[in-house]
């Protein structure tokens, strides 16, 4: 075949503006492709928030709430525990609990609860999503808290994460709320309501 | 003109059979040097195999639901007939895969396999590299004992660490805020479906990039340069029959370890199949101690040694793409380690060491010690391919004989 008389810059010109087009049409097909990969209608309703009944807890105790899949950390802490959260500030990454994705607006800074005695906590490590372990006052020698049996990541007993830890971020408090004197719901935010 | 050869002129007129056979078989010249580390590229090939084959056969009992999985692969166990073989086969052939790759992947480091021409060789055998870590991870998944499940939670998480959309992108690969039924449903379609497929087409093209240009050896002499009358190679020999028979050989001595294992000691004290696996997954509990497999955890010594998140990441996953940079990184005048100089041969010794040290210490739960050695291993891993450009150019090489020693 020849290519005598041919209009090259037109020809180059359909196949450019036919490959172009043809791209366009591709990138609309991958949509339903990729978007299939989203959580599913089902997936989404499975987080409902959950009511919990203080009176289970212990003082020093940890108890595991089940919330949107994940474990929830409710520990009660005494006077005593409470005092010192604020004396470690140095040992802490983010003492002050400066980055906000980690916790709702309406908590304590330092103590990261609503109520100083009641700690509510995501007990999924920040750094690659293992559960850390509840460690008393009294079992370890770094004062108690989480430690993350995965890579060692250890927060202090608001969940604020210790220098030195793999983990870059506090421990996430849930949004959650007192519904009465001994009862909360996590999953709803006093101001915001539900999550 | 016999039956057989009238209908191979018919079969040939209109399929390219004997031709194929003969470029890639029976008239493909390879060096006739080849020694012990040339066995595993064809043990990679019968390993394939087997997984595609015994994974067939295991899809047709497995159920791939949160519910029915971890009871699934029990029925295969105990109550399909010859299951638990099919089930020590296709999970003990996982790490034998790993086993050969690396073995293959060092032979490459020994006689520079992967210096021009052969660029692409080593990069498409690169890519099958990582896609066999992705099928070996997702099919991790599938038992859904609770290793399964959190290895699969720290993986996935890894991904969290992407600035910005990462939270959402590791939702996205979950379909779900956790790890569930979702998650499990879509690695068995990758791992059954989408990544064999990937994986046999880029063996293909590792082969036809090979035959192309032909096979290295362990004298890392190019015997296209000397050749007989005919144009064939004088230090070549065809393919098949020569190394085909070799490679029984190599098959007949793999199998019969491969067998033992199998048959005597299918968990291999841990390392192949973890205990905690023999539990189904459980949501709320993280196993006392989280290791992955065997074959990941060098990769994952790294991520671990490094001590912020996105980083970690970065170095872990610097770790795999700088392999691919390897042909441009040597720029040693000769290929293989027979020539090179002592510095090249103790570089490589003590990254070996390094490879196996944190291949250990990824096992292992962390410590001040532990990861004290981690973080001097991973800076040796890194320095060795960075500073190669400089490094391969020391020292005195010997010189390279024309025609190869044996």
């Amino acid at each position: 075949m020849s290519n005598d008389g041919v209009d090259l810059g037109k020809r180059r010109f359909l196949t450019w503006a036919t490959a172009g087009v043809g791209a366009v049409g591709a990138g609309f097909v991958a949509v339903p492709f990729l978007g299939s990969w989203n959580p599913s209608e089902k997936a989404k309703a499975g987080g409902a928030p959950v009511e919990f009944n203080l009176d289970k807890v212990e003082v020093g105790q940890m108890v595991k709430v089940k919330w949107r899949g994940k474990p929830v950390f409710v520990v009660r802490r005494d006077e005593n525990t409470v005092e010192k959260l604020s004396n470690h500030d140095g040992e802490l990454k983010d003492p002050g609990s400066l980055v906000e994705t980690q916790q709702p607006a309406d908590v304590d800074k330092t103590t990261r609860s609503l109520r100083p005695d009641i700690a509510v906590i995501v007990g999924i490590c920040t750094h690659l999503g293992c559960v850390p372990q509840h460690k008393k006052e009294t079992e370890v020698t770094w004062g108690g808290g989480f430690f993350c049996p995965c890579h060692g990541s250890k927060f202090d007993l608001a969940g604020r994460v210790f220098n030195g830890s793999p983990a870059s971020t506090n421990l996430v408090i849930p949004p959650y709320s007192y519904l009465a004197e001994n009862k909360i719901i996590i999953g709803v935010s006093e101001e915001k309501g539900e999550a | 003109m016999g039956l057989m050869a009238q209908f191979m002129v018919w079969f040939d007129d209109r399929f390219p059979a004997t031709k194929v056979w003969n470029e890639h078989l029976a008239q493909y010249y390879a060096p006739k040097n080849f020694n012990f580390w040339y066995f595993f590229g064809s043990l990679a090939m019968l390993v394939l195999v087997n997984q595609i084959l015994t994974g067939i056969w295991l899809t047709m009992n497995y159920t791939p639901t949160a519910e029915g999985a971890f009871a699934s692969i029990e029925f295969i166990r105990r109550d399909v007939q010859w299951g638990h073989l099919l089930l020590g086969m296709h999970a003990t052939g996982a790490s034998a895969f790993f086993v050969v790759v690396y073995l293959h992947m060092f032979r490459g480091l020994l006689y520079g396999s992967f210096r021009k021409p052969r660029e692409l060789v080593w990069i498409f055998g690169m890519i099958i590299f990582v896609l066999l870590m992705a099928e070996g991870f997702m099919g991790y998944l599938l038992p859904w004992g609770n290793m399964s499940y959190w290895g699969a939670q720290v993986i996935i998480n890894l991904f969290s660490a992407v600035p910005v959309v990462g939270e959402d992108l590791a939702v996205w690969i979950r379909g779900d805020f956790i790890i569930s039924g979702a998650t499990l449903n879509r690695f068995f379609a990758l791992h059954v479906v989408a990544l064999p497929m990937a994986l046999l087409l880029m063996v293909f093209l590792h082969i036809v990039a090979l035959h192309k240009v032909g096979s290295n050896n362990p004298d890392g002499i190019d015997i296209k340069k000397l050749k007989d009358e005919k144009g064939i190679p004088l230090d070549g020999i065809p393919f098949h029959p020569y190394y085909t028979v070799k490679d029984i050989v190599g098959v007949g001595v793999f199998l019969f370890i491969f067998c033992m294992i199998i048959f005597y000691n299918p968990q291999m004290g841990g390392y192949f199949l973890e205990a905690p696996n023999f539990t189904p997954a459980d949501p709320l509990k993280t196993p006392e101690h989280i290791a992955p497999v065997w074959y990941f955890t060098p990769y994952y010594s790294i991520l671990k040694a490094v001590p912020n998140q996105g980083l970690g990441v970065i170095a872990m996953a610097a770790s795999l793409v700088i392999l691919f940079f390897l042909p441009w990184l040597d720029r040693s005048p000769v290929l293989s380690i027979r020539y090179k100089s002592s510095i090249y041969k103790w570089a490589l010794m003590i990254f070996v060491a390094c490879f196996f040290i944190l291949g250990y210490l990824g096992m292992k739960a962390p410590n001040e010690m532990r990861t004290l050695v981690a973080r001097i291993c991973t800076v040796y891993y890194f320095a060795f391919f960075i500073g190669m450009p400089w490094w391969s150019q020391w020292g005195t090489t010997k010189p390279v004989p024309t025609r190869v020693t044996h």
